[in-house]
């Protein structure tokens, strides 16, 4: 036996933990205030850069002595850029303020860092309960959540690993270590994981294909390809909380007898990758990866694989092909990966929330997973929640709540008075289902029995201003454009779904296209080689099957009840409501279309708007004075004055 | 050997033949575009060799079929035309439909289709989307025309397999698919006239050999020169 690999992981482990706690002591027992700042992209986005320069030049400029924390995101990303102020010698509990940009930072250093006031107008919530200020846990945002793979992110600090370590991290290798591979695989089955992709396959079984085939090597990979348009749960956890992948990664390894593993990512993600490659390094050298991890024999090494941004490379078959250095051109299965995958070699692929599932499962046991979530669907799903909803962002549900429930009590529901009409489940894969399906729970096959699917977790709620064919339109242009171009239905077949929902949407829509549509999508889906191809056309089947009216609106009456897809507008100035003399839409038309009429109101000359919208924009609320219709035939005849009139009651105001 | 059925006919085939294949064998005709004998994986790229196979759901490109006794095969149910029809129809939308002044005329794959599915030959119901530009000349040796291709990959395959790596290969996404040429720093120094292995397999005449007066570069052959080996 090894010399090397004979060793209780438990002792070993033990030196890393330790140190991690010394440290992690150090900066708790450190008087002086702890600024924890979001640092992922979105916030980054939002302008959390600008908020880290504006924290540290207060600090020297008050002489306050304070520490920033980076931290993860923590999906609250309506908030961003949000801070959390630890200041326990004010008194009061660590407050989370939202929206911070440097002004608002160079408030609250010299308010409340230095005069100990925490301006209470400003504070989103305490972090803690207590009897002075509302805490956040008094929120549904909050409180309806339940944190298994998001637990730590925005917590630690993505870019240290002893801060993981100290708050439980790598616990679970070491327990994964000391059972049998089968042991794992067994908990993991027992738990009921299903992979989070997309398709729902449960985990455990893939895994014990991959260990069960015969061959000495075998890979694991991490599909990081995150794609779908609008969704980012899978970049918010590596950036946010890296180890816990890379732990699970090591897990699933472990268990399936590999001794490589791949990061799949996507090169448009570089935070990601920068994180995750750093992170790699970090478990490396503490020997929580490598040779001989924690003195035990088992090896693993980790390599990041960028992605080159094909949306279908997030296929697995195709994922392989593009590591192999071929097109990410999908391949007929079978043989499934977990039997000849990766350079032939059997390859298990799972998603970052599978993986970032598994560490939490083997250290809290697969009976405590099962507790969360619904019978057929332990666990708990992600979900980017975005479009028109109050509070958008990353939210971690246990599976079996109701899209009513997500949408209105934890995400706030529809802003500005609007009426929800529509939620789009799974991304271009998805569906759109209406009113009637609030009440379905989220699990994996409740979604699939309505048309839509759980898909990686993309979410876009909105309002009665969305047309569904355009919606549809939308997802189709963004498939046709990603797919491979290798088989005959997805190439060609989503194209002919395109042009026809373009034509709809202009306005020249046909007697027969809806029907041409239907028969097109059902042979796409029966008849594609991958599952690109094979849910591309849910989105038009399901838009089809709930808001066939809409369709009909467009095709046979040329009218959008939306009232969005431009060529079947027309906009127009109520004259009852329009102010004399009040000229705030003139001076927006890109065009020249407003006119002035006998009566010195206002008027749109049709032949010259483009419909833009600016007028109504612009209108003030007080007049509200600009309509929308559609058919644009309902747009009331205003005359519009010979030039020489306009030029005379021009000169009649200017005169006096 | 296994025992098997196909539209209710016994056949014999080697257990792991791809039932494509063995229906070809046995002259049952399915229609296929991108399958050339001795693949291992077949790509199913083409959508078109649909059959039923009981037991299982929905029809299933025979060349992803392994043989196995006892198997039971349709080739010709509604629920195979149709998918037939349409992947059929779809390729005719984007398919520059000159048969007269095409080299593959009377030969061609998709005539053969067209008349074995009883299916016209310019999609009815389908707009007609053709791609720019009509040829490409780029190639020192062959000319390729997009709107005759069905993209079946064929050619690739057989590149690959002659020359050890193939000097064709797909590129662009999506619609705007084709096929070009890639894999040698120089195609000049390539010997293509000779070979043409990608020009005999093509089953509709999108690529065609240059006539020796439109070269581009005088192939090693038209000098009287023994084609030096390729380095691969």
């Amino acid at each position: 036996m090894n010399r090397m690999g004979n060793k209780d992981p438990d002792q070993v482990f033990d030196v890393i933990y330790k140190e991690a706690e010394r440290r992690n002591n150090e900066f708790l027992a450190d008087p002086a205030p702890k600024i924890h700042l979001g640092m992922a992209t979105c916030c980054v986005a939002s302008g959390a850069l600008e908020t880290k320069k504006g924290f540290e030049e207060a600090f020297a400029e008050y002489h306050v002595e304070a520490r920033i924390h980076t931290v993860g995101c923590m999906g609250h990303c309506y908030a961003g850029p949000f801070v959390i102020i630890d200041h326990p010698a004010s008194g009061f509990p660590p407050i989370m303020y939202n929206q911070v940009d440097a002004g608002k930072a160079r408030m609250l250093v010299k308010s409340f860092l230095v005069d100990g006031d925490p301006q209470l107008e400003y504070v989103y919530g305490a972090m803690q309960e207590n009897d002075m200020l509302p805490s956040v846990m008094e929120f549904s945002r909050f409180n309806k959540e339940k944190r298994v793979i998001l637990e730590k992110c925005g917590v630690i600090d993505p870019e240290d690993i002893y801060d993981y370590i100290a708050h439980g991290g790598y616990s679970s290798l070491v327990k994964a270590l000391k059972l049998q591979p089968e042991a794992v695989i067994q908990e993991i089955q027992k738990s009921g994981l299903r992979g989070r992709g997309g398709a729902g396959f449960p985990t455990g079984r893939k895994w014990e294909f991959a260990r069960q085939a015969p061959g000495q090597e075998k890979v694991v990979i991490c599909n990081a390809d995150e794609g779908d348009p609008g969704a980012y749960m899978d970049r918010l956890i590596l950036e946010s909380n890296p180890h816990q992948v890379i732990e699970g990664l090591a897990i699933a390894a472990h268990a399936v007898g590999a001794r490589k593993a791949v990061i799949y990512v996507r090169a448009e993600y570089p935070l990601a990758v920068k994180t995750v490659t750093k992170a790699i390094h970090q478990a490396t050298r503490l020997g929580l990866l490598g040779r001989h991890i924690l003195g035990t024999g088992f090896d693993l090494e980790i390599d990041v694989f960028r992605g080159s941004g094909a949306f279908v490379c997030g296929e697995e078959t195709a994922l392989i092909q593009s590591i192999e250095g071929y097109r990410g051109m999908p391949q007929h299965r079978p043989p499934y990966p977990a039997i000849k995958g990766l350079f032939g070699y059997p390859t298990v692929i799972n998603n970052v929330k599978t993986l970032a599932s598994v560490t939490p499962i083997i250290d809290h046991g697969a009976d405590w997973y099962r507790q969360i979530g619904t019978e057929n669907t332990p666990g708990t799903a992600i979900f980017s929640v975005v479009g028109n909803v109050v509070h958008a962002g990353l939210v971690e549900i246990p599976m079996g709540v109701t899209l009513r429930s997500l949408i209105f009590d934890i995400c706030g529901g529809i802003p500005n008075n609007k009426k929800f009409k529509a939620v789009q489940i799974g991304g271009p894969s998805g569906g759109c289902l209406s009113e009637e399906f609030l009440d379905t729970p989220i699990d994996f096959d409740s979604l699939t029995a309505t048309g839509a699917m759980m898909g990686s977790g993309g979410m876009v709620v909105m309002d009665e201003n969305s047309c569904m064919v355009e919606v549809s339109r939308y997802f189709l242009d963004f498939t046709q454009k990603e797919s491979c171009g290798k088989c005959t239905f997805c190439r060609v077949g989503t194209h002919h779904l395109l042009k026809i929902l373009e034509r709809i949407t202009k306005g020249e829509g046909r007697d027969g296209d809806i029907e041409l549509l239907e028969t097109l999508a059902r042979d796409i889906k029966a008849g594609s080689l991958c599952g690109l191809g094979k849910t591309a056309p849910n989105p038009v089947l399901t838009s089809i099957r709930y808001f066939r009216k809409e369709y009909e609106a467009h095709i046979y009456e040329k009218r959008c009840p939306a009232l969005m897809c431009r060529s079947m507008i027309g906009y127009y100035i109520d004259l009852e409501k329009c102010a004399r003399g009040c000229d705030a839409c003139v001076a927006v038309c890109p065009v020249d279309a407003i006119f002035t009429t006998r009566n010195r109101k206002k008027g749109i000359d049709q032949q010259l708007c483009v419909k833009c919208g600016e007028c109504m924009a612009a209108c003030p609320p007080q007049y509200d004075a600009v309509r929308r219709v559609s058919p644009p035939s309902l747009v009331p005849y205003v005359e519009k004055p010979p030039q020489e009139e306009k030029e005379k009651a021009d000169g009649e105001i200017s005169g006096g | 050997m296994a025992k098997f059925l196909v539209d209710n006919r016994e056949i014999e085939a080697d257990e792991g033949t791809i039932l494509l294949q063995a229906c070809l064998d046995h002259g049952i005709y399915i229609p296929n575009l991108c399958f050339v004998k001795g693949m291992d994986h077949p790509s199913a790229s083409c959508r078109m060799c649909f059959v039923e196979v009981e037991g299982e759901r929905q029809p299933v490109p025979s060349c992803t079929v392994k043989v196995k006794d006892g198997i039971v095969v349709k080739t010709d149910t509604p629920q195979v035309r149709q998918l037939q029809r349409t992947a059929f129809q779809l390729l005719m939308s984007v398919h520059d439909v000159d048969c007269a002044n095409c080299p593959s005329n009377k030969k061609c794959e998709l005539q053969r289709i067209a008349k074995f599915l009883k299916a016209p030959l310019k999609p009815r119901a389908l707009e007609i989307y053709l791609k720019e530009p009509r040829i490409d000349e780029s190639h020192p040796f062959l000319d390729y025309y997009p709107n005759r291709c069905v993209l079946c990959g064929r050619c690739v395959y057989t590149c690959g397999q002659r020359n050890a790596q193939s000097f064709l290969a797909f590129s662009k996404r999506g619609f705007n698919t084709v096929i070009s040429f890639y894999g040698a720093a120089d195609l000049s120094t390539l010997d293509c006239p000779n070979c043409h292995a990608c020009v005999d397999v093509c089953p509709v005449g999108a690529l065609v050999l240059k006539e020796p007066a439109k070269r581009t570069v005088p192939a090693s052959s038209d000098l009287g020169l023994t084609p030096k080996p390729l380095e691969v």
